[in-house]
């Protein structure tokens, strides 16, 4: 099945009681049963809702995993999958790391005895270099966030596999249509569901999607333990969302592509970071892995009042954090995503007080030009 | 205010923009910016959501809390809970205590390096005798999980702050309505929400409040930064669900003392578990501290049979797992509930092949005790 066939028809069976095309919400805590001795498939609703199933089957079938999991947000889907580490193992991450990961490394796992080391993932060898005999795994981010850094994923996750680890990727920038980790090579795929997934900046929810049944089950153990799943409401607005992931995938990355070229005319703009550039130094690397650049940018401007200006003055980018909904977000990293992060780390990370990230909606990008146009040429 | 006001009220609109008296279902991820630095006091929301916030501070009112925090279930508010530790702390546990809490406890804390003692909180002397240097909180079911079980919440609270421990009290079973443990000097209480608060039997999720304002800044940081949090539908419908607590409690108590006096003396049952029963070990204290015995009946019957015919000829009592439901349900703890739990430690408290849980709804009592009635017969008539 391709991959837009797929969106419409896998993990949504249509019900043989009533033929009704859109998976019901199953609104109950709990499912009573019919045998003493051998259970129903469904008991009590965070163990299993058929709502939330048919949205975990239809994550797990688009990214090629065996199982899929819903969590009630993107840090709720992360935090479940590092309580499969033990005190004392050590994991290598990607430097320019999601804020919210960065801070639950580095507070709150840390005093569990959970060990980083932060390298620059867009080198190989330098991954290779911070491994360690107690190292269980890699998390990786490609492209980055803020600073669309490119992780050579195959190379990654060969050099996992090859000392015994897992390679864990979240894969939000991108959603499985326009790059897929576990084909690579990777175990683990995490999501912002937030994001480009549901698509509608309307729901809070994470994914976790695993290559192997075996690994599947530890996460879903932890899943059901931990307990922190996904509403049923909720995980029905997200297979609503699904539907329509390819259609604005192609628009939003049409846009941002005509919207980069205008940005790298602007003598305002000291620099603009997207994949889809000859001239970025992931250019090669991310198209072997991935089949488009997403519609998440980030620039630099020439200063810090031209920067407050747009991001007050923009009328239909909003100024908010997240992103990969259907409206345009114009987001500021270093007081949002990356606000969790110490002020000299985050500079180490070149992550300025000039730079601003876009993510890209479904307006026509004339009009999103237009309204930076005005500011940026006051 | 009285508790039926507060809950009556909980998400009542004071903006007059619409005039709507109920909250919004704030169905969004993110809040838009008025200008750089600056905020509306939303940013994203999982940080922080409308509608959840009425919910969080509906229930922190309930209790005499300075704040409240609601998650994705009553398991994600324990571990989110869990955060405030740190390897090498130790814990002292209500023994017969929920099977998912103990899972939890046992198969992924443990690997983190917090211990824990279980020990039958319903004497405070054994709960001293169990604290240890490096122990840091008392995790107590104010009425436990499926015994019936009645800590004295006062008493253990006044231990805690002797020893500078925490003091945490899953309160699910009893509610703010009919125990209010803040009051009574615990620290945190916990609930599955899903149970009484929500009380529909629709709704997975968890509640939290906390008394004092920089033990909830911690808990906030955990519940923001794991985000294990409760989404706006599911939040709105449990606000709705709270509004009608303290009538849907007074019914289904009305119908538990019913149900466990006529349990008590049927011939095929033998011992009862209802603290609303003179002769339940917990009765007194119950009656001192807290407003009511609540709604939960574990019972044995007297021959394993008795088990299976009841669980599956009950025709109103539905047989499923959970509780504190409009609805009435019936458990069988011991494969169900507490299967989690080692096979010996079940026996020795009493968790046996015979024991059965009932939650009692608010259907009319007469009709419940004829369901019973035809089940413990054989069913069979039509």
């Amino acid at each position: 099945m391709k991959f837009a066939t797929e969106l419409i028809h896998g993990g949504n069976p249509i019900d043989p009681e009533h033929g009704s095309l859109s998976h019901p919400i199953y609104l109950s805590s709990t499912f009573a049963q019919h045998s003493m001795d051998h259970f129903g498939r469904y008991d009590y609703a965070r163990s299993g809702n058929p709502t939330r199933e048919a949205l975990e089957e239809a994550l797990a079938g688009l990214e090629k995993g065996a199982t899929g999991l819903a969590f009630a947000s993107g840090m709720a889907a992360i935090a479940s999958t590092f309580l499969m580490f033990a005190p004392g193992d050590h994991l290598v991450v990607c430097e320019d790391v999601y804020g919210g990961t960065f801070r639950l490394l580095s507070t709150l796992l840390k005093g569990w005895g959970l060990q980083t080391t932060f390298v620059d993932a867009t080198d190989t060898a330098a991954i290779a270099a911070a491994i360690r005999p107690e190292t269980k795994a890699l998390y990786l981010e490609t492209p980055s966030n803020p600073l669309i850094k490119i992780t050579d994923l195959p190379a990654a996750a060969a050099l996992a596999r090859e000392k015994g680890l897992l390679t864990i990727v979240d894969n939000t920038f991108m959603t499985p249509y326009l790059q897929r980790p576990l084909e690579l090579g990777c175990d683990i795929v995490l999501h912002s569901g937030t994001k480009f997934i549901n698509g509608h900046s309307d729901v809070i929810c994470g994914f976790a999607v695993a290559r192997d049944a075996e690994i599947g089950q530890r996460l879903r153990f932890i899943q059901n333990a931990f307990g922190a799943v996904l509403g049923p409401q909720d995980c029905w607005l997200v297979l609503r969302g699904l539907k329509t992931l390819k259609v604005r995938m192609e628009e939003h990355q049409a846009s941002a592509k005509k919207i980069v070229s205008w940005l790298q005319g602007q003598p305002d703009v000291a620099k603009v970071y997207y994949p889809g550039l000859p001239e970025h130094p992931g250019y090669q690397t991310h198209l072997a892995q991935a089949s488009g650049p997403g519609a998440v940018l980030s620039f630099e401007l020439s200063s810090y009042e031209l920067t407050k200006r747009l991001l007050e003055g923009v009328k239909l980018s909003a100024f908010a954090v997240s992103l990969g909904g259907v409206e345009s977000i114009l987001s500021y990293p270093a007081k949002m995503s990356h606000a969790a992060m110490p002020p000299a780390e985050r500079e180490a990370r070149g992550i300025k007080d000039t730079l601003v990230r876009l993510s890209v909606g479904l307006e026509d990008p004339d009009d999103l030009i237009a309204d930076m146009d005005k500011i940026l040429h006051r | 205010m009285k508790i039926a006001t507060n809950a009556a009220q909980i998400g009542l609109q004071r903006e007059t923009r619409t005039g709507a008296v109920t909250v919004p279902i704030y169905q969004t991820a993110t809040f838009r910016h008025p200008g750089l630095g600056q905020s509306t006091g939303y940013d994203y929301s999982r940080s922080g959501n409308p509608t959840r916030q009425a919910l969080e501070e509906g229930l922190a009112l309930l209790e005499g809390g300075c704040r409240g925090f609601a998650y994705a279930s009553g398991m994600a508010a324990i571990t989110s809970l869990m955060f405030l530790f740190r390897q090498g702390d130790h814990l002292v546990v209500t023994e017969d205590l929920y099977g998912g809490s103990y899972r939890l406890f046992e198969k992924l804390f443990q690997q983190f390096g917090l211990s824990f003692t279980y020990v039958d909180t319903s004497d405070v002397e054994l709960v001293r005798q169990a604290i240890r240097p490096n122990t840091k909180a008392l995790f107590v079911e104010s009425l436990t999980n499926p015994l019936l079980k009645v800590a004295d919440v006062e008493q253990l609270s006044a231990l805690c702050k002797e020893r500078e421990i925490l003091c945490i009290v899953d309160n699910t079973f009893l509610t703010p309505y009919l125990l209010r443990c803040l009051d009574l000097g615990a620290d945190i209480t916990i609930y599955s929400g899903s149970k009484y608060l929500a009380g529909h039997n629709d709704t997975v999720c968890g509640l939290v409040a906390v008394k004092d304002p920089a033990l909830a800044e911690q808990v906030y940081f955990h519940q923001n930064g794991a985000g294990a949090v409760l989404g706006p539908q599911d939040s709105w419908l449990t606000i709705r669900g709270m509004k009608t607590l303290t009538i849907r409690l007074d019914r289904q108590q009305e119908n538990a003392e019913a149900l466990a006096r006529w349990l008590a003396q049927h011939p095929q049952v033998g011992k009862v578990y209802y603290p609303g029963l003179p002769d339940h070990p917990g009765h007194e204290l119950m009656k001192s501290r807290g407003k009511g015995f609540g709604a939960m009946i574990a019972f044995e019957v007297t021959e394993p049979r008795l088990v299976k015919q009841l669980l599956m000829k009950t025709r109103l009592i539905s047989f499923a797992e959970s509780l504190g439901g409009v609805e009435s349900l019936i458990t069988f703890p011991q494969v169900q509930t507490h299967a989690d739990i080692e096979p010996e430690t079940l026996e020795r408290l009493g968790i046996n092949h015979l024991l059965l849980r009932l939650s009692v709804g608010i259907e009319d009592k007469d009709d419940l005790i004829a369901d019973l009635a035809q089940a413990f017969e054989g069913g069979d008539q039509a």
